[in-house]
């Protein structure tokens, strides 16, 4: 279908698969707009490509890590990683602690293909930061404008989880809408109870992953009430997803479409409407500019060919992934926007965003010894602590402004490569049936704590193009600025103290070394794949390049539907709120259609 | 389909069975109206080509996605297998790390073209030249050759670099990692899962939690 272009005009153009471009899609084709979707890597399908139950040893180097393949070589992210062959971007400074990490997957669905499956909501408190703290800035929009959305979403997607309790900024969904939370593990019990004494809460996490099967006669007339059509994909989308069968990492992709991938749970469902087209191996270069100063398609690059293409459409969503997304703005130069496009605020690129990061192992002497026991459960965390202290934070007692929540790992897991290989300190160096011995003891007695925090967005962490670079797409590449603050540093020192507390409280050992300078816990800006921010929603036209509805303030038929648009990035995981204001977004795209403004 | 297929009594099934059913549980799934949309539209699927890239390797049928030539001699490998066997020798539980290849696995490893496995061939091609050359020092003999008892007190004094002596640090460096490749070949196969408890990688209709008995043990129930 590469051939198609220039001929026909599309409603939508949407620039990327992944959360925020699969759910345009899904929203914009059921309403019946024709849209097109680009995407700059290849076509990729989870049924037929994920190795659900392939070992270790059937793949090379055991799994390992490597440059090619950094999650191992059973993850789901294909041409995709820190680095990406021919597509490199660059750093203003060399200093380790100004470096921004920037993980990319060129595949179809992006990075829902391989993420955590982590979804939480942001709370009341996330949207009105500044008000709060006087830090940052506040979004344009609160969480009652947010939260029919993430109804709906939890509903369409699949959540597991528990609500009722009731906790500070910490919102419970709607009883009927969340799956069954999975009995928590042995190690994460163990936790539990060493945070009751320390009065941190551990509640049932919340992962998109299916539990149960969906209600396919229930919850699409719920979700698309005045959409025939918008039921019938749906249904069948629904009727087509299997439970979770408690094995295979979710980070490899689910080829019985248990958990979220955008390519089980949206493209499929949007592509069934009849109204979308998708082209993949696009690599969006810009946005164009007509006379009168709107959106009016979108060259890309066509990677077989490698020529350039202009398609037509009548509005253009962005969803490139936060950064990227900055960078086709910025790329997208005319006379009326020398700067870029939609950015006469000068604020394109600004404020990125990322997790603040700090993690703690630890070995529980508890855990040895047990009978064995299938742990693997739903692969990822069943339980998970949530920020406990706004109180102390409001009374000023906390030397940093926000909070973080705490995912847990441990168990008894697969080995993999790596197996057994920090052990030595365990044993003074054991070999042979010591050696031996000592792998049935100490398997599945480790555990880890990472914190995952608030990043207050600020002046010195942004992208802009690199003036030298370009891409073997002939694409100007993005240079990354970072800087963290106080508030970051001091946060990750106090997650290094917290988790050593939780691990001696298990009657364990800390097997990190605790850092009192935050500067040596905090991992680098881009680390935690949360990358949000570059093009923020406002009220303000002049310090926001977005409205509340993540259309540009300049170009009233462009939007933007990833994580570029978020004004903060609450501690909360930001994918089900990605996915939650792009369907808000999409929305609001087709109320404009329907009075013709667009 | 998974729930109504799989049952508690199905948990023990081998993984070959697991596959099959998994194979079966994806065809029965209807996928209404879209099968034929994704196969229209989309640009280019790499499945006629087979072309598999570093970045985009055949993940269900793995092969090594870059060219490689195993680096390691005869002679290295037969010395590897000796260190892999004391390192994790047989025992009523579970065979050798030597007879379940390790050695084949480190040659696999230090062949590879990233940077850590080229800085890994140096360390333990270095090492075992290293560690032949301390062998035939003390006892005049090659290591392989050496009794069990004397290959035991050079392992000694090289199993744990922090207590190793200075001017056999690098000896114990050489060994750690030998050590942790050893264990990574033995502990990713079938029979070394099955000697740490590893009981996964099989669908369950339900995760149940640990038993009663681990949370007794934990003190967690009474």
């Amino acid at each position: 279908m590469s051939g198609a272009s220039g001929q026909q005009e599309y409603d939508v153009i949407v620039v990327g698969s992944g959360a925020g471009g699969g759910m345009s899609a899904l929203i914009l084709s059921i309403a019946g707009l024709k849209v097109l979707m680009l995407e700059a890597g290849r076509h990729y399908d989870p049924v037929t490509e994920t190795p659900m139950f392939n070992l270790p040893k059937e793949a090379p180097l055991r799994g390992a890590s490597t440059p090619d393949k950094p999650f191992g070589f059973y993850d789901a992210t294909i041409d995709g990683g820190w680095q990406v062959p021919g597509e490199p971007y660059t750093q203003a400074s060399r200093e380790p602690q100004q470096r921004f990490d920037w993980w990319r997957a060129r595949m179809l669905g992006g990075r829902t293909n391989h993420w955590g499956r982590i979804s939480l909501r942001n709370g009341e408190y996330d949207f009105k930061p500044y008000s709060r703290d006087g830090l940052g800035f506040d979004w344009p929009i609160n969480y009652a404008d947010l939260a029919p959305y993430y109804d709906k979403t939890e509903m369409l997607i699949g959540v597991y989880g528990e609500t009722g309790h009731g906790l500070e900024n910490t919102p419970d969904s709607p009883e009927g809408i969340l799956q069954p939370a999975p009995k928590p593990r042995a190690y994460e019990l163990l936790a539990k109870k060493s945070c009751d004494e320390l009065n941190i809460p551990v509640i049932p996490a919340h992962l998109a992953i299916l539990s149960q099967r969906q209600d396919h006669t229930r919850l699409p007339a719920k979700l698309f009430p005045n959409s025939e059509l918008g039921q019938k994909v749906v249904a069948n989308s629904m009727q087509s997803r299997a439970a979770c069968f408690w094995a295979t990492p979710c980070g490899r992709g689910c080829s019985i479409k248990a958990n979220f991938q955008s390519t089980t749970v949206l493209i499929p469902p949007a592509l069934a409407t009849g109204n979308l087209t998708i082209i993949t191996d696009a690599m969006v270069r810009e946005v164009t500019l007509n006379k009168a100063g709107k959106a009016d398609g979108v060259i890309y690059i066509d990677k077989n060919s490698r020529q350039e293409v202009k398609v037509k459409g009548r509005a253009v969503v962005v969803a490139a992934s936060a950064a990227e997304t900055a960078r086709i703005f910025l790329n997208s130069r005319s006379p009326l926007f020398p700067d870029g496009i939609a950015n006469s605020s000068g604020l394109v690129g600004k404020y990125l965003m990322d997790t603040v990061g700090a993690g703690v192992g630890g070995q529980i002497p508890a855990l040895e010894n047990l009978p064995p026991m299938n742990e693997d459960g739903s692969s990822g965390m069943h339980l998970y602590q949530p920020w406990w202290l706004y109180k102390q934070q409001k009374a000023g007692k906390l030397n940093f402004a926000r909070g973080y929540h705490i995912e847990m790992s441990g168990g008894r897991g697969m080995p993999g490569a790596g197996a057994f290989g920090g052990l030595q300190s365990f044993t003074e160096g054991a070999y042979g049936a010591d050696f031996k011995q000592a792998c049935r003891r100490y398997y599945g007695t480790f555990v880890h704590f990472d914190g995952r925090g608030e990043m207050i967005p600020n002046e010195n962490s942004y992208a802009e193009l690199d003036p030298t670079v370009v891409d073997q797409w002939g694409i100007p590449v993005l240079k990354f600025h970072w800087q963290w603050s106080e508030h970051e540093i001091n946060q990750a020192a106090h997650m290094q103290k917290t988790f050593a507390d939780i691990i001696t409280g298990m009657g364990g050992k800390v097997t990190s070394n605790i850092e009192t300078d935050g500067r040596k816990a905090i991992m680098n800006g881009g680390a935690i794949i949360h990358e949000v921010g570059g093009t923020i929603m406002g009220a303000d036209r002049k310090k926001s390049v977005l409205n509340q509805h993540c259309q540009a303030w300049d170009v009233p038929n462009l939007f933007v539907a990833d994580g570029a648009p978020f004004a903060s990035n609450a501690d909360k995981n930001p994918t089900l709120t990605i996915l939650a204001l792009a369907w808000r977004t999409s929305d609001y795209i087709v109320e404009q259609f329907k009075q013709r403004n667009i | 389909m998974a729930d109504d297929n799989y049952n508690s009594s199905n948990t023990n099934l081998k993984r070959r069975d697991a596959l099959k059913l998994l194979a079966t549980a994806a065809v029965s799934i209807p996928v209404l109206g879209m099968a034929g949309h994704a196969a229209a539209v989309t640009a280019k699927t790499k499945g006629a080509e087979l072309i598999y890239r570093p970045t985009d390797p055949d993940m269900l049928k793995p092969v090594v996605p870059w060219s490689m030539t195993l680096t390691l001699t005869q002679a290295e490998l037969d010395d590897l297998a000796v260190l892999a066997d004391i390192i994790i020798p047989a025992d009523a539980q579970s065979p050798s790390a030597a007879s379940l290849g390790a050695q084949h696995f480190i040659n696999e490893w230090v062949s590879a073209p990233y940077p850590q496995q080229k800085a890994d061939l140096v360390l333990v091609r270095g090492g075992l030249v290293w560690l032949n050359g301390e062998a035939k020092k003390r006892f005049g003999k090659a290591f392989a050759k050496l009794s069990t008892a004397e290959q035991r007190q050079i392992c000694d004094d090289i199993c744990y670099e922090p207590k190793a002596a200075a001017n056999l640090k690098h000896g114990a460096r050489f060994f750690a990692k030998v050590r942790d490749l050893t264990a990574t070949a033995f502990y990713t196969t079938e029979p070394g899962m099955a000697d740490i408890g590893y009981i996964g990688n099989k669908p369950m209709a339900n995760f149940d939690g640990p038993s009663d008995e681990v949370l007794r043990k934990l003190k967690l129930k009474s």
